[in-house]
């Protein structure tokens, strides 16, 4: 027999009973339909929190104070000497080869008055490769100065909400501005970066690391952010820096974070999420493939008669239990392609209907959702399809 | 019949039984028949003789217990089930009492089925379909299902659906008990024309005057054959 006649023979058996069918193929595909919404959720959240992250580059590497370690007093009652990152260490850091920046980091909060009027905002102490850090260009005046050319000058670059909120329309560069107790003149405003996890980029001051850890009342940097050229291997200047800094320091008293681990690490734990939620989805599928194991046994049972006489008309038994796989499996692949619709259109609606909540459905997805369908339909089918290859024709042809 | 002819049909020593619950039922005993090509064969006898285990037997629906059965000179007791299928495809037409038509399928789909089965292309098919459809007179009703056919029509399309594929070999199991008289007739005109063109036809039936109709007459009781008897007052010659 041939593979169109099978299927057309099979698609002729579905049609026969066109209520019970569609409601079998609904059950498949109100299951795709779950698992192309919730995936799409899953994937889209991936992405979104993947972007946020990697809009500051991938090529990040950044060192904290301290080794993460058992916290408290030591048993020996000896307090413990861990060094704090210095200026010194970012300096250091600048000189290793592959590394295009390595900048300081020391924030805090505070208010800002300027233009007679005040504000809290965000205050990271920096020095003049920052912007490579945070991927931020500078849209008037000018960027904090280099090492060597004052850096620790008090000079503020604003980010643009903060110079909005301040000075409106007017020109800011040159005006003064304080910040907690200290003085700064303004030499610079950012190009609008927008936000990263609900944290507004825009509402920040951009002063030398020295002024901050002043202002902040610290001893050492918050952190030390390195960047390194395009191309170049995380480990190997990771490596490097673990170097510079263990001989700096005597030993390893910080933690080094790639931001390629970071998103490796992320992206596997987003994965899994999805997985989740997809396998969630997954239980309603189940119950839909239970519907079509249901639906076929039964329709076996009632073409006994059939299954008998096709056998007598020189039917092989492999050719009966095709015609019946192939009737579980179009059942199925159609309530996927059904369900793949209705879960795609959902997440549409979803996207218009919520914008923030980001969904994304990959076409792999979509090809995956009809092959797995019809692998429930192959699997679903292959009991009741042996049961009717397995019918002894004359018994088959004397049921009624 | 002479004893040069052909052999179409040889069973020898066939025995079959079934085990019904714990007692064992003895459908067919030392069956011996030789059946050449072209015979028009009644076989008849009480309910539960064994007429219908004869004709599986013949159409390899089932296999016997015990005995050698030879078609067309081979020994197909030993045949795979893939085999036997392809047997039953080429050489063996079916008509049963219930006509056993698919109630979904149209006259002309349930005529095709077995050229589906063998793998025909549909170019093929559908001009056999439309030839089998004139010479049975069922122009009419070849978009009609079953439910919208008369029983001699039900009846014709099964004919028409058994012999599509000239098959050397026409099993009948009671075609007319279904069947009112007169269209019970008709029916067995029309297989007794297919056994005139050369088919070999063996029709069981419990209708006295349509087995004297046959040329040779089979007898079973209680799974043997007690009597077998050429008839010369055979509706042909
Ligand atoms: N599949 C079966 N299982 C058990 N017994 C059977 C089966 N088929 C037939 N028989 C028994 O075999 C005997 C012959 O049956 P059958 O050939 O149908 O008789 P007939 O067609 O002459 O009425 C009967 O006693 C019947 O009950
Ligand atoms: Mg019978």
């Amino acid at each position: 027999m041939l593979l169109k006649d099978s299927a057309r023979f099979a698609f002729h058996a579905i049609n026969a009973h066109r209520m019970r069918s569609f409601l079998t193929l609904l059950g498949i595909a109100v299951g795709i339909a779950a698992v192309i919404l919730l995936t799409s959720i899953g994937e889209g959240v991936h992405q979104f929190v993947l972007s946020e992250f990697t809009q500051f580059g991938t090529n990040v590497i950044g060192i904290a104070p301290g080794k993460v370690k058992t916290g408290g007093q030591p048993p020996s009652g000896i307090p413990t000497t861990a060094r704090l990152l210095t200026m010194e260490d970012a300096q250091s850091l600048k000189q290793l080869p592959q590394v295009t920046a390595a900048s300081p980091m020391v924030w805090g909060n505070s208010e800002v008055e300027g233009n007679g009027r005040l504000r809290r905002s965000t205050i990271y102490g920096v020095d003049a490769d920052f912007t490579h850090v945070f991927s931020a260009k500078v849209q008037i005046g000018s960027s904090l100065p280099r090492e060597g050319e004052g850096s620790s000058r008090a000079f503020v670059v604003l980010g643009s909400k903060l110079r909005n909120e301040l000075f409106g329309n007017k020109n800011p560069l040159g005006a003064r501005v304080r910040i907690g107790g200290l003085h700064f003149r303004v030499i610079g405003v950012m190009a609008p970066k927008g936000q990263f996890l609900g944290i507004d980029l825009d509402d920040t001051a951009y002063i030398p690391a020295q002024r901050a850890m002043e202002l902040y009342n610290r001893e050492g940097l918050t952190k030390i952010h390195v960047i390194y050229a395009e191309g170049a291997s995380s480990t190997t200047v990771a490596e490097a820096v673990r170097k510079r800094l263990t001989l700096r320091h005597g030993h390893e008293d910080f933690t080094i974070t790639t931001q390629e681990d970071m998103l490796n690490t992320l992206s596997n734990i987003l994965d899994v999420l999805t997985m989740a939620v997809g396998a969630l989805g997954g239980i309603s599928l189940l119950v839909g493939g239970v519907g079509i194991v249901t639906i076929m046994t039964i329709s076996v049972a009632e073409r006994t008669n059939e299954v008998g006489l096709l056998m007598a008309l020189g039917a092989r038994r492999s050719t009966v239990l095709g015609l019946f796989l192939s009737e579980s499996v179009i059942l199925a692949a159609v309530g996927g392609a059904f369900g793949l619709l209705l879960g795609a259109g959902l997440a549409q609606t979803l996207r218009f209907a919520l914008p923030k909540l980001p969904v994304h459905t990959p076409w792999s997805f979509a090809v995956g959702a009809i092959l797995m369908s019809a692998v429930i339909g192959l699997l679903a089918g292959v009991m009741p399809a042996r049961s009717a290859a397995r019918l002894d024709p004359i018994e088959a042809l004397r049921a009624e | 019949m002479a004893d040069a002819s052909p052999s179409l049909i040889s069973l020898l020593g066939i025995e079959r039984t079934f085990l019904l619950g714990d007692s064992k039922v003895h459908a067919l005993r030392d069956v011996n028949l030789q059946i050449t090509p072209g015979e028009y064969i009644a076989v008849m006898g009480p309910s539960g003789s064994g007429k219908s285990t004869l004709l599986n037997m013949i159409g390899l629906l089932d296999r016997p217990d015990a005995g050698t059965y030879l078609l067309e000179n081979r020994d197909v007791t030993t045949l795979e089930p893939d085999e036997l299928a392809k047997v039953r495809s080429e050489r063996i037409g079916f008509i049963f009492q219930s006509f056993h038509l698919v109630p979904r399928l149209t006259a002309a789909a349930n005529i095709e089925l077995p050229l589906i089965l063998s793998g025909m292309p549909a170019g093929e098919r559908s001009k056999r379909v439309a030839q089998a459809l004139k010479e049975y007179g069922l122009n009419e009703r070849a978009n009609h299902r079953p439910n919208e056919l008369s029983g001699g029509q039900r009846q014709r399309v099964a004919i028409a659906r058994a012999t599509i594929l000239r098959p050397a070999v026409l099993l009948a199991d009671e075609p007319t008990g279904n069947l009112d008289r007169a269209t019970g007739e008709e029916v067995v005109r029309l297989l007794e024309a297919l056994n005139a063109q050369g088919m070999t036809l063996i029709v069981v039936t419990h209708d006295q005057a349509l087995g004297a109709r046959a040329k040779r007459q089979i007898r079973m009781e209680d799974g043997a054959v007690v009597s077998d008897v050429m008839n010369s007052t055979g509706t042909h010659p």
